[in-house]
């Protein structure tokens, strides 16, 4: 490795702007003409729209136009679409409802876009936004999705009868009820997966510019797959054909799958941009972000985990039902599907599983993809059932989770996924000497002569990510291919060009993909640029989410190394008179091997163009592009275990230590990989112990839509955390990586929640696990509560 | 309408505005600044903090117009026109951001927390201090460990400068 190459702590190339204010993010841009929005926004969670007036609206100072559904169907502006369809176990299609980009006759949500106004100012905007008058004849409503499958639930779109989207199963059923059927022990829980909303600190963001002159759109989106966008708006929304759309995401202030969906607001300024002739941009605020990005989590969860005599797990049934909100988003019927259930079976050897999800609409934000997505909703439950199972069974959990170890790779789970390499003793081991497992009663007995109690919880986690193999997700329902692509141009004075179509909003490609071509060809960091975000710069490509920029997105590039690797090393065999096979590429210089004769690349860069004196035949240029489709997902794992302390007065916890034992595979730049790892965990801790989302079941308001009522893990919240990692690695990509991001999210809240209900010796905690929640648990012990759907007001820190 | 009339990192600016402006709006459509983000409506993610009369505000909670006569540092005039101010190059060192948008409010408030406490400065502090920040991608993690560095060397350097 050089001082820039694979495994460097490469201080990122992309800091600069952002530390000197110069990010250039959507709401930053402006452009010639360029007009304000604001959206008129259902304030019902469900209802019938009876009149809309906007005369005296359209009078006001600055108001250019007052648009509606009405017009945006007549324009033939198609309906926002689920990408990934889903059979139900009798063998029918998901039943989705019509996800109008404005609503035209009734509305489903809070929130739910219903007029755009433009005008000179954004002020202008909202002033006329308030004039505009939308009568309403409210139906009834149902925001929790076990109530919404009941007879006699408010129906919320007439082709999902009994709001039941799918009902859909992964596993063998009767081999599972069998084995349960003859186990020692049954551990049965009830779990809660909170609702989370993502809040990326930039709000989503739009600016729609039409040219009449070209017939072309322009989009400047917060997103984090531009060109998904283009296709999706293209294919299915008919904005318009791909050739006259061009997207750009530039720079993005965190996304966390939140920015993966085309959402209404994008669709119409750029619809709203021809139709009144000025480019259109739109910002949410933070309220508005909260009541209309994909939510995440949502589920409730039955689960039944069967032992033998000797604690070793035989059978495991999980029946879920997950909401899916009032709309069915981009890809929400793939992740409590084949992003959970196929998770279900951990880093444990379980011969049968099942897992049965309904989907159901409620009157509540559409849910979808959130870091982790699903995957962290079958980890919660599998990690949180072990550690139960481990104090039913009064064996240490640690140790019942190792008996239980999958130990032989290439491991076939009964739910599709193929475990190809890992080794779950190993993180185990490195978290618990990290955290000093075995002097943990110790420390107990010191809290507790402070008056504190303490507690000690983990988590062994797996996740699929590398998101995925072409092929077996489209067999599996996905509407697009999950490949990525790089082109890789080397310019004529040898300085280099990356074009990925990954997207970074957070993640830092611009530092780690310009490491692998250091790397590769020895020149300098300053010379390599990375290109991404732009549908007219950059070939089609996928975009990132489900950590797959690293093993799919840099696959790729990879590839197109190679082969420019291929091309180079002719042209100065040719140069040097040498056989091909000789020439080594060192420190920016082609070498004849053993010889002291070379060419510096740079030079053979300058040949290629001048093309002056080639190989025959050979093609001039030097410019290589090529498509990456992984053989198979990638596995990272790890354990992670959280020491806390509660106060018994008060019910507060505090985070004392966290360890992160995890297996990324190699990992090219480990100061990038901490920094995702520490994201992640505080989103889940965030998760664990005080984000919690709550619409109030009579009205349908979302009672939790600022930060005086949400609660977003601050730093004093959190400690610092203690991170390992060990290696092995994905056999079946170039890199040998496996992908970090969403980890920390995923592996975290079983562990907090683990160890809070181990130090109040309570199991009985729903997330999150706020004051009130743990003093509750703490002083009913064996009482029963319903917390579950109760608002739970906890007083935030106000802002200095 | 009213008349706001401030100095921005050093030079005066001049324009008439509408009364209910805030003075991050100013900043980011008026002067054309967008180094200070708008990330909520409530006053409570910091990401629109910069320095009045050599304060940290959160630019969102006052009107342009009560900036009116005051002196204001933004992100873009931290360090003068020089290199990096040395918050700035800790953030960078200690991968103190990762999608940047809560940085420049950040990077601006931990300009303020080392100036209040100087070398009193402990990790409980700066996690204290920062309540009114909030970062959804690093964990705080690196962001704490800038600011103490940061402060550190900040202090080294005053006391090389003082003997
Ligand atoms: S925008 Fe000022 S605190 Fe959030
Ligand atoms: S770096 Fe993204 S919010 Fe802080």
């Amino acid at each position: 490795m050089g001082i820039e190459g694979i495994g460097a702590r490469v201080a990122r190339k992309e800091d600069k702007r952002f530390i000197t204010g110069k990010g250039r993010y959507t709401d930053d841009m402006v452009v010639a003409g360029m007009k304000h929005s604001v959206f008129v926004r259902s304030p019902h969670a469900h209802a019938k729209i009876k009149k809309v007036d906007t005369e005296a609206a359209e009078k006001m100072p600055g108001v250019i136009g007052i648009l509606n559904g009405q017009q945006l169907a007549d324009d033939g502006i198609g309906n926002i679409i689920c990408g990934w369809m889903i059979h139900s176990k009798d063998g029918s299609p998901m039943n989705m409802g019509a996800w109008r980009p404005l609503a035209q006759d009734t509305v489903r949500y809070v929130g739910d876009a219903v007029l755009i106004v433009v005008a000179d100012t954004k002020a202008q905007a909202r002033d006329a936004a308030e004039a505009c008058i939308v009568e309403y004849e409210e139906l009834d409503i149902v925001t929790q999705p076990d109530k919404a499958l009941a007879d006699g639930a408010p129906q919320i779109h007439p082709e999902a009868k009994n709001n039941l989207i799918f009902d859909w199963g992964l596993g063998d059923e009767e081999a599972t009820d069998k084995a349960l059927a003859s186990a020692a022990h049954i551990t049965e829980m009830d779990i809660v997966n909170n609702r989370l909303v993502p809040n990326a600190m930039e709000p989503r963001a739009a600016l729609g510019i039409y040219d009449d002159a070209e017939d072309h759109y322009t989009c400047y989106t917060t997103s984090q797959n531009p060109h998904v966008a283009r296709l999706v708006m293209s294919a299915f929304y008919n904005v318009a054909p791909e050739n006259k759309l061009r997207v750009i995401a530039p720079d993005v202030g965190g996304g966390f799958g939140s920015k993966i969906y085309i959402y209404p607001e994008e669709i119409v300024c750029l619809w709203a941009s021809k139709r009144t002739g000025v480019p259109v941009k739109w910002t949410a605020d933070r309220t508005e972000s909260f009541l209309t990005d994909a939510h995440g989590r949502d589920h409730i969860t039955k689960v039944k985990m069967g032992f033998d005599a000797n604690n070793n797990i035989v059978g495991l049934k999980v029946d879920t039902i997950a909401n899916l909100g009032a709309y069915m988003s981009l890809f929400s019927s793939a992740t409590p599907t084949y992003l959970y259930a196929t998770l279900l079976s951990g880093q444990y050897n379980i011969p049968a599983i099942y897992g049965n999800v309904r989907a159901v609409y409620t009157n509540t934000a559409p849910v979808d993809a959130y870091r982790g997505a699903g995957r962290p909703e079958a980890t919660y439950l599998l990690e949180r059932t072990m550690e139960t199972a481990a104090r039913e069974l009064g064996v240490d959990p640690a140790e019942l989770r190792r008996q239980n170890f999958i130990r032989e790779f290439p491991h076939q789970t009964p739910v599709i996924m193929n475990y190809d390499a890992g080794d779950f003793e190993v993180s185990l081991d490195a978290a618990m000497k990290q955290i000093d497992y075995a002097g943990f009663a110790k420390r107990k007995k010191e809290a507790e002569s402070r008056g504190k109690l303490r507690g000690i919880g983990m988590s062994c986690y797996i996740e699929a990510c590398g998101i995925a193999p072409s092929q077996a997700v489209g067999s599996l329902g996905a509407g697009v291919g999950l490949w990525e692509s790089a082109e890789v141009r080397v310019n004529a004075v040898g300085t280099i060009e990356v074009l990925t179509g990954s997207h970074s909003h957070g993640q830092g490609h611009e530092t780690t993909f310009a490491q692998l071509v250091c790397e590769r060809f020895g020149v300098p960091m300053d010379s390599v640029s990375i290109v991404h975000g732009d549908t007219d710069k950059v070939q089609m490509g996928m975009g990132t989410y489900g950590s797959r920029s690293g093993a799919v997105g840099m696959s790729a590039i990879m590839k197109a190394l190679d082969k420019v690797e291929m091309k180079a090393k002719k042209i100065a065999a040719h140069l040097l008179e040498a056989d091909e096979a000789d020439i080594e590429i060192e420190n920016g210089e082609l070498k004849v091997a053993g010889t002291d004769k070379s060419v510096p690349w740079f030079q053979m860069a300058l040949g290629a163009y001048t093309a002056h004196n080639l190989p025959d035949g050979m093609e001039p240029g030097l410019k290589e592009g090529a498509f990456y489709d992984p053989a198979n997902f990638t596995f990272p794992a790890g354990c992670y275990i959280c020491e806390v302390e509660v106060d018994p007065d008060t019910g507060t916890t505090k985070i004392i230590d966290f360890v992160a034992a995890d297996d990324f595979g190699n990992i090219i730049n480990p100061m990038i990989v901490e920094g995702q790892v520490h994201g992640g965990v505080a989103q889940g801790i965030g998760q664990a112990l005080m984000e919690g989302t709550y619409y109030d079941p009579d009205s349908g308001q979302l009672l939790t839509a600022s930060y005086m009522d949400y609660q977003m893990p601050r730093a004093e919240d959190l400690p610092n955390f203690q991170l390992s990692t060990s290696v092995t690695e994905c056999p079946h990509n170039p890199l040998g990586i496996k992908g970090c991001g969403e980890a920390g999210a995923i592996g975290s809240p079983p562990a907090v929640i683990n160890a809070i209900t181990n130090a109040i010796d309570n199991n009985d905690l729903t997330m999150p696990a706020t004051p009130q929640a743990v003093w509750t648990a703490l002083h009913n012990k064996g009482g029963s509560r319903d917390d579950k759907n109760q608002f739970d007001r906890h007083i935030t820190k106000a802002a200095k | 309408m009213a008349k706001v009339s401030l100095t921005v990192n050093g030079k005066n600016v001049e324009k008439d505005v509408e009364d209910r402006t805030l003075l991050v709006q100013f900043l980011r459509e008026d002067v054309n600044l967008t180094g200070a983000h708008i990330g909520c409506d409530t006053s409570q993610c910091g990401a629109c903090v910069v320095h009045v009369d050599g304060k940290a505000v959160k630019s969102c909670t006052m009107l342009a117009a009560q900036a009116s006569g005051c002196e204001v540092t933004t992100i873009e005039g931290l360090s003068g026109g020089g290199d990096l101010h040395p918050v700035q190059a800790a953030f960078r060192e200690h991968h103190g951001l990762q999608c940047g948008f809560c940085t420049p409010g950040m990077i601006m408030a931990a300009t303020d927390i080392i100036k209040r406490h100087g070398t009193k400065l402990d990790e409980a502090t700066v996690r204290a201090e920062l309540e009114g920040n909030i970062c959804r991608c690093t964990g705080y993690h690196n962001i704490v460990k800038a600011i103490l560095d940061a402060a550190s060397k900040m202090d080294g350097a005053a006391k090389v400068a003082a003997e």
